[in-house]
């Protein structure tokens, strides 16, 4: 049996509200779907499944709030996919290479399911409950006399009617984060400003031969550009957790401002390996989702680097709050026409200035600029990206 | 004389909690008398006695030599010849010098002659830690004597202890140890002028509560009543405060009944955690209570160190307000956000 437990959806995240359950038991799930809405500060956030298998039992109520890393549901692995009694007493050498190699999480044994405290098991016993079913919600997972009454309850068909927190809180997370970066990182600051003449000349090619539907925005090609840049500098493609840990994936972070405000910050997963089309389509699905506050776990959890985009008609520089535990943010000002001297010319281009803070524990000004350098030069060949 | 009895629970001082009690006592019983280091000319070494030798003369309040041995084998024979003797021992360091005429004398003797001869003796003791006296004048060794069968030994931890546990602690026929805490003397609380728990070898419950249950004694008593006072208002948190009293013979009622209720206990005192009454306290809760049991049972006890001097080395080798309000809060898993 394979234990689907609450995710962190942050290093800041303790605990979730589980929303909505939207499977029930005997359903089939596979890798990637969408069974439960959990409520966290971020808002309602869709959960992902792991695994493969069936749906054996909820044991959390809907509206109930469990710390991270409680079972939420048990599931069934595929006929199969079970590792046979046997392999178990065979030696290493004797399990075949082509086995799967996945093993599956915690197994739930009958009798010695979780832990439970003295008084839970004696309340069990009275009430004949089985406690390998239980869902302990005491420190470490442990079923303690609360978890047994609200079986209790359960079982009897008067589950509690209490309702769920909200998505107000969303400022709350921000404000937390934000001070918590502001007060543990020590910011560096750059900024350069690029020309963007060659760039928006290619997208207007470009999209008059296209469809309306197909347009391209300016906003995929910074997000390729510092995709691609961050592969030149993957010092800044990681997180601080008491050192620098470069990350494997490139994964985009991109500040989304919601109208009732705050910011939720859903990652673009491997931008870098993405073509301009893909950035585009996925940015269109993703910004609506982000606005109705229906994003998945992991695309909240995944970011290895922040961007923010002011766009057209804003103000020309953002400087960014970096975002823990990543280590560096990009403020991508609004574009404007301005004084330009090239080759000795003064003319007018349009151009739009370019931040990087960075975390100076984990890197210096020298592999900011760096990025920032490759970003302009990815930018002047628009056609390569 | 005696002031006259006010309704109304007044604000009084540890210190003179403790001379009212003394004075109550010398008033009342004339086979009482006082005697230890300095509690005459010089009034006492905390002060607690002054003004008793002039009240009482020098029959009932005795002056005697530094020798801890021989004054309290004086107050052994005065006992065992009908005298209600009271013997101070100036602090606890010091009572091990008279740790032989307590354990093989006074705890003995209703024993060894059959039930012949009654020690009906008190000795006062001061104890604690948290003044920086360093590792030989601060000490919390109320479970050295509670270890040894024969005596009773009272903690007064509150200020209606320091009171009138005096007077009840005369009324034992055996002799009893009586635990007065030297940092609590310039503290001033409330104290009724009658005490409402009437057996000393009854445990209090100083404060109600439902979720779990604070079981301390002697200087314990304050800091868990403000730790639970801190619980309800920032968490909610509903503590019971268990002040044992009697060291020995532990209430064992008051406590499983406490555990019962709440099932969660937390152990708090000054003394080292190894062999503390903690101990004691929890194999009974393990013993009596076991299916009551909601959490592992908690304790916190003093850093098993010689009491350094330095005021913030002192302060970390103690339970702390602050400690106890942590602890507590883990064994509930309570999570302060989502």
């Amino acid at each position: 049996m394979i234990e689907f437990k609450m995710p962190s959806l942050g290093a800041d995240m303790e605990a979730g509200t589980l929303a909505e359950w939207l499977v029930k038991p005997g359903d089939h799930v596979t890798r990637g779907d969408i069974i439960a809405v959990v409520d966290t500060q971020k808002g309602l956030i869709e959960i992902e499944v792991f695994d493969d298998g069936v749906i054996d039992r909820l044991v959390l109520e809907e509206n109930q709030k469990v710390p991270v890393g409680t079972t939420m549901a048990l599931i069934r692995e595929p006929a199969g996919a079970a590792v046979k009694p046997a392999a178990i007493a065979a030696p290493p050498a004797a399990t075949g290479p082509a086995g799967p190699s996945r093993q599956p999480a915690v197994q739930l044994g009958l009798p010695a399911a979780g832990k439970a405290t003295p008084l839970a098991r004696r309340l069990a016993a009275e009430a004949g409950i089985d406690l390998a079913g239980v869902l302990g919600t005491g420190p470490e997972g442990v079923i303690n006399k609360e978890d047994v009454e609200r079986e209790i309850r359960q079982r009897s068909g008067e589950g509690p009617k209490e309702v769920a927190a909200g998505a107000e809180s969303i400022r709350a997370a921000v404000a937390a984060a934000m001070a918590k970066s502001n007060r543990e990182i020590p910011h560096y600051y750059l900024e350069t400003t690029v020309d963007l003449s060659r760039a928006l000349a290619w997208l207007s090619q470009t999209n008059s031969e296209r469809p309306v539907k197909e347009r391209l925005l300016l906003v995929v090609l910074y997000i390729k550009a510092l995709a691609k840049s961050l592969r030149q500098v993957p010092d800044l493609n990681a997180y601080w957790e008491k050192g620098l840990v470069r990350q494997q994936e490139i994964n985009i972070g991109f500040a989304i401002s919601l109208r009732t405000g705050g910011v939720l910050i859903p990652a673009i997963r491997e931008a870098d390996t993405k073509s301009l089309d893909e950035l585009m389509g996925v940015l269109n699905e993703l910004i609506p989702r982000a606005r109705s506050l229906r994003l998945r776990s992991s695309e909240l959890s995944k970011s290895t680097i922040t961007m923010t985009n002011l766009g057209e008609g804003q103000v020309e520089k953002v400087f960014g709050v970096i975002y823990p535990p990543q280590v560096a943010i990009l403020g991508f000002g609004g574009y404007s026409s301005r004084p330009w001297a090239e080759n000795g010319m003064l003319g007018i281009r349009p151009a739009a200035t370019i931040t990087l803070a960075g975390d100076h524990r984990a890197t210096d000004g020298t592999t900011g600029s760096r990025l920032l350098m490759a970003i302009r030069e990815y930018l002047q060949k628009p056609e390569d990206l | 004389m005696e002031p006259t009895p006010s309704p109304q629970p007044v604000k009084i001082t540890y210190r003179e909690a403790l001379k009212q009690g003394i004075r109550e006592a010398l008033q009342t019983d004339e086979r009482v008398f006082l005697m230890g280091e300095d509690v005459g000319r010089y009034g006492g070494s905390f002060a607690v006695t002054k003004g008793l030798l002039q009240e009482f003369g020098e029959d009932r309040i005795m002056d005697v030599p530094l020798s801890e041995s021989g004054f309290v084998g004086a107050g052994i024979g005065a006992a065992l010849n009908g005298l209600r003797p009271i013997v101070e021992i100036m602090t606890v360091n010091f009572s091990l010098l008279a740790m032989d005429q307590i354990v093989n004398n006074a705890a003995t003797l209703y024993h060894m002659s059959g039930g012949q001869l009654r020690v009906p003796l008190v000795i006062r003791v001061s104890c604690g830690i948290g003044r920086q006296l360093a590792a030989q004048h601060s000490h919390s060794w109320e479970p050295l004597f509670a270890h040894i069968a024969g005596l009773k030994v009272l903690s007064a931890g509150t200020h209606e202890d320091a009171r009138h546990m005096l007077r009840l602690a005369l009324q034992e026929p055996d002799p009893v140890i009586l635990f007065e805490y030297t940092f609590l003397m310039n503290r001033e609380e409330a104290v009724g002028t009658q005490q409402e728990v009437v057996d000393i070898v009854r445990a209090s419950v100083r404060r109600a509560g439902t979720d779990l249950t604070l079981i301390t004694y002697g200087a314990g008593v304050y800091k868990c009543l403000e730790a639970a006072a801190a619980l309800a208002t920032q968490t909610g948190i509903q503590a019971e405060v268990v002040d044992l009293r009697s060291l020995r013979p532990l209430d064992t009622a008051t406590i499983l009944a406490s555990v019962r209720k709440t099932h969660r206990a937390l152990l708090v005192e000054e003394a080292w955690g190894s062999v503390n009454v903690s101990s004691e306290v929890v194999s009974r809760i393990v013993e009596g209570a076991f299916y009551e049991l909601d959490a592992p049972i908690g304790r916190l006890a003093g850093v098993e160190v010689p009491i350094p001097y330095p005021r913030h080395l002192e302060e970390a080798c103690l339970p702390q307000v602050g400690d106890i309000v942590t602890m507590a809060k883990k064994m509930l898993g309570k999570y302060d956000r989502v």
